[in-house]
């Protein structure tokens, strides 16, 4: 155990630089997230005009989306090579020139957007085509993160080199299954981007064919979620057992869920156009199947931290089939974080069981029900370990103690009671048919009126996350400002029976990425091709100046 | 915490089979949906150039809202453009079967009936078609719920669902909303 200055010296400023830059953008984003939601409400909203709300939804979706988790997860995964694997990042010049591909990327993108000449949230939705710098932006951030990406594969490679047949630490293991995650997920959007919306922005096409292009970024939007949540995972597996003071209860299932979550996150998302006519009810019914299956890796981890945080209660002290949930060290931020994670994972993960139920999906498609739920997934269960993660890792990128965990503490469960209070009415207005996407509602209609009192609970849940969102950018500030102590050492979760060696197959990804490819074949090979088979009439490029 | 490594095995295994039954309970709840109830998503790969859409046969003006046919099926056929339904409302029957067919020249739309089974994406280039049964009487909004453009909040088409004695085709079998 050592810490990330005996290993790399430099390698601290360069994880720092990407982490706040996430988190001063993600504190704005959440700003404008509390703004939109007053915007909706029958409360008389400050600057509420469909040209502001839009600008604002396009600002706040392509932040939370493409700015916080991908430069989060690039600074906490070179975080992780240097000190899981206890050796210098290779090549950190080429780490600094990604981190730069990004800033200039999320440069281009915000000036069309402020100037409201990108109003197409971060969806994109061709045959609406903007100013093309807002793409080419988004592309330079991703490209920047395939940089982050040969640089965790070459890292881990050149580890097993020196470590002959020993097992990859789980918390590296875990950081690379989500960069090959991340590599095959940016195909499908990278692919929209550069061959059909890019063109008709820059005016070589005229046309679109709008239904491979939704197709295109469906392969994306589903996979992209678990790219965000991954990190969650990784502190629920080899941070918060240790946080405990406990162990991991399963090194081996760690694995085994990592692995699961790259084949089955990837090979789904056409359950995101289950009420799109340009596919068959076939392939949208072989997705759900293969939708279900992602529920798999979740509940083994459910189980295994349970397991993990029960040895930590028992040896507190803990007795009783319940007991030990008591003894456990709530004061401190990552136990405290994976508890409230795991209270709205329950929640989220239960709604997403509803969307991907093949045609009840006609229930809550494009209403309420779904912006809740991937507020209770992304906002909630992962972005809360984000903000733990960070506590966790700050003292050692910065040398300096923690004082007290209390504001820690009570700035997560500000996130989590706003999390609760903001997405619970929204699910409720779902099913009631609230729709998505518009700027205002017209409470003078009865049906409207009657959501009045729900719309207004969650902007006061929304008030409550503005709150956490800034206190936690107070609380980094405060921590880097903090008294200079020992740099403290990084350890990650001792498993009861740590690994010595392990198969290859779960100590690599070669055989995995073989198997992605078979499942990317038959779920998306006919729904692709079926557009050059018989390519469909196309629409005309709408270019919004 | 003196777990054996079989005893850590035992309870996986345990587990293991709690997460089979679930997942197969749910995708045998779908199924179920699916083929017994006919549950299914709106799911026709129909072509149509929305660059003539509105020259075409079926989506010309004249040939748009709510019309019986010969043999007493009802057909109602929408354009979703921005920022309108065409027509902006729409007549269907008490507790009779419609097909609802719709289709956009311009951009993606989508919509929603509040109460019932119709919730479609409408994506130029194919027609959207849902089937389904009204069982509530009156006037209920039908949303554009998809983002379309600046002027999508204002997207807002009405659906009035009436009793056999006021759904009365004319000569042509055409239905229309009745006026307030």
């Amino acid at each position: 155990m050592r810490s990330i200055d005996d290993i790399d010296r430099r390698t601290a400023p360069l994880v720092l630089a990407h982490l706040w830059l996430a988190v001063v953008a993600f504190a704005a984003a959440a700003v404008l997230g509390g703004w939109q939601m007053w915007a909706r409400s029958p409360l008389p909203a400050p600057f509420s005009t469909p040209h502001n709300y839009f600008l604002s939804v396009t600002l706040h979706g392509t932040v939370m989306a493409y700015v916080l988790p991908t430069f989060f997860i690039m600074g906490f995964g070179y975080f992780v090579a240097v000190t899981a694997l206890e050796r210098p990042l290779p090549a950190r010049w080429a780490a600094w020139i990604g981190f730069g591909m990004g800033v200039v990327g999320v440069v281009l993108a915000a000036v069309p957007v402020l100037m409201g000449r990108a109003s197409v949230l971060y969806t994109f939705y061709p045959p609406l085509s903007v100013a093309a710098s807002y793409y080419i932006g988004i592309i330079l951030v991703v490209v920047g993160s395939w940089i982050w990406s040969a640089l965790m594969i070459l890292a881990m490679t050149a580890w097993k080199r020196e470590n002959r047949g020993e097992a990859v630490p789980l918390v590296m293991f875990a950081t690379v299954a989500n960069v090959m995650l991340w590599l095959w997920t940016t195909v499908g959007m990278g692919c929209e981007l550069l061959f059909q919306v890019i063109p008709g922005a820059l005016g070589w096409t005229e046309t679109v064919d709008v239904g491979l292009s939704r197709t295109l970024f469906s392969w994306t939007l589903h996979a992209i979620v678990y790219f965000w949540l991954l990190p969650a995972y990784i502190a629920f597996y080899t941070l918060a057992p240790r946080a405990a003071g406990g162990r991991l209860y399963s090194d081996t299932m760690g694995r085994i869920a990592f692995i699961l979550f790259l084949l089955y996150s990837l090979p789904v998302g056409i359950h995101h156009l289950f009420m799109d006519p340009e596919h068959g009810t076939g392939f949208k019914f072989l997705q759900t199947v293969l939708t279900s299956l992602v529920t798999i890796p979740t509940l083994m981890t459910v189980f295994t931290i349970s397991a993990s945080l029960e040895i930590a209660g028992r040896l507190r002290g803990g007795h009783g089939p319940f007991g030990w949930l008591w003894t456990l060290p709530w004061d401190r931020p990552m136990v405290l974080a994976t508890g409230l994670s795991f209270v709205m994972l329950w929640f989220g993960g239960l709604g997403g069981i509803v969307n991907m139920s093949y045609g009840m999906n006609a229930m809550i498609h494009n209403t309420s029900w779904v912006t809740a739920h991937f507020h209770l997934i992304f906002g909630g269960t992962t972005v809360i370990m984000y903000f733990a993660i960070a506590y966790e890792i700050w003292p050692t990128l910065t040398g300096r103690a923690v004082q007290s965990a209390r504001a820690m503490n009570m700035q997560l469960w500000l996130w989590f009671i706003g999390m609760m209070v903001t997405t619970l009415p929204w699910h409720w207005l779902g099913l009631q048919g609230q729709w998505r996407r518009v700027a205002e509602f017209n409470y003078a209609d009865p049906i409207v009126a009657a959501w009045a009192p729900y719309v207004i609970v969650s902007v006061i849940g929304g008030l409550v996350l503005v709150v956490s969102a800034l206190m936690f950018v107070w609380n980094l500030f405060k921590l880097q400002r903090g008294e200079v102590s020992v740099a403290a050492p990084m350890s990650y979760a001792v498993a009861v029976y740590p690994p010595g060696r392990v198969p290859g197959m779960l100590n690599g990804f070669t055989s995995w990425n073989v198997a992605v490819l078979v499942l990317m074949l038959v779920a998306y090979g006919y729904p692709i091709a079926q557009f050059f088979i018989e390519p469909a009439p196309q629409a005309i490029v709408q270019r919004i100046r | 915490m003196a777990s054996s490594h079989q005893e850590i095995l035992r309870t996986e295994l345990r587990w293991g089979a709690v997460m089979g039954v679930l997942v197969a309970g749910i995708l045998g709840l779908i199924i179920y949906a699916a083929l017994a109830l006919h549950i299914s998503p709106p799911s026709n790969v129909e072509r149509i150039d929305p660059k003539t859409l509105q020259l075409s046969d079926e989506f010309t003006e004249q040939n748009l809202g709510t019309q019986v046919s010969g043999d007493g099926r009802v057909t109602a056929r929408i354009v979703a453009t921005q920022y309108a339904f065409l027509p902006p409302c729409v007549a269907v029957p008490l507790n009779r079967p419609i097909t609802l067919r719709f289709a956009s020249p311009d951009v993606i739309h989508g919509l929603l009936i509040a109460g019932t089974n119709v919730n479609t994406m409408v994506v130029p280039g194919y027609v959207s078609q849902v089937h389904a049964t009204f069982t509530q009487p009156g006037e209920t909004p039908m949303p554009c719920h998809e983002f379309c453009g600046l002027g999508h909040s204002a997207m807002l088409g009405r659906v009035q669902v009436l009793p056999a004695d006021q759904f009365k085709p004319d000569a042509q079998g055409r239905v229309a909303c009745a006026k307030h």
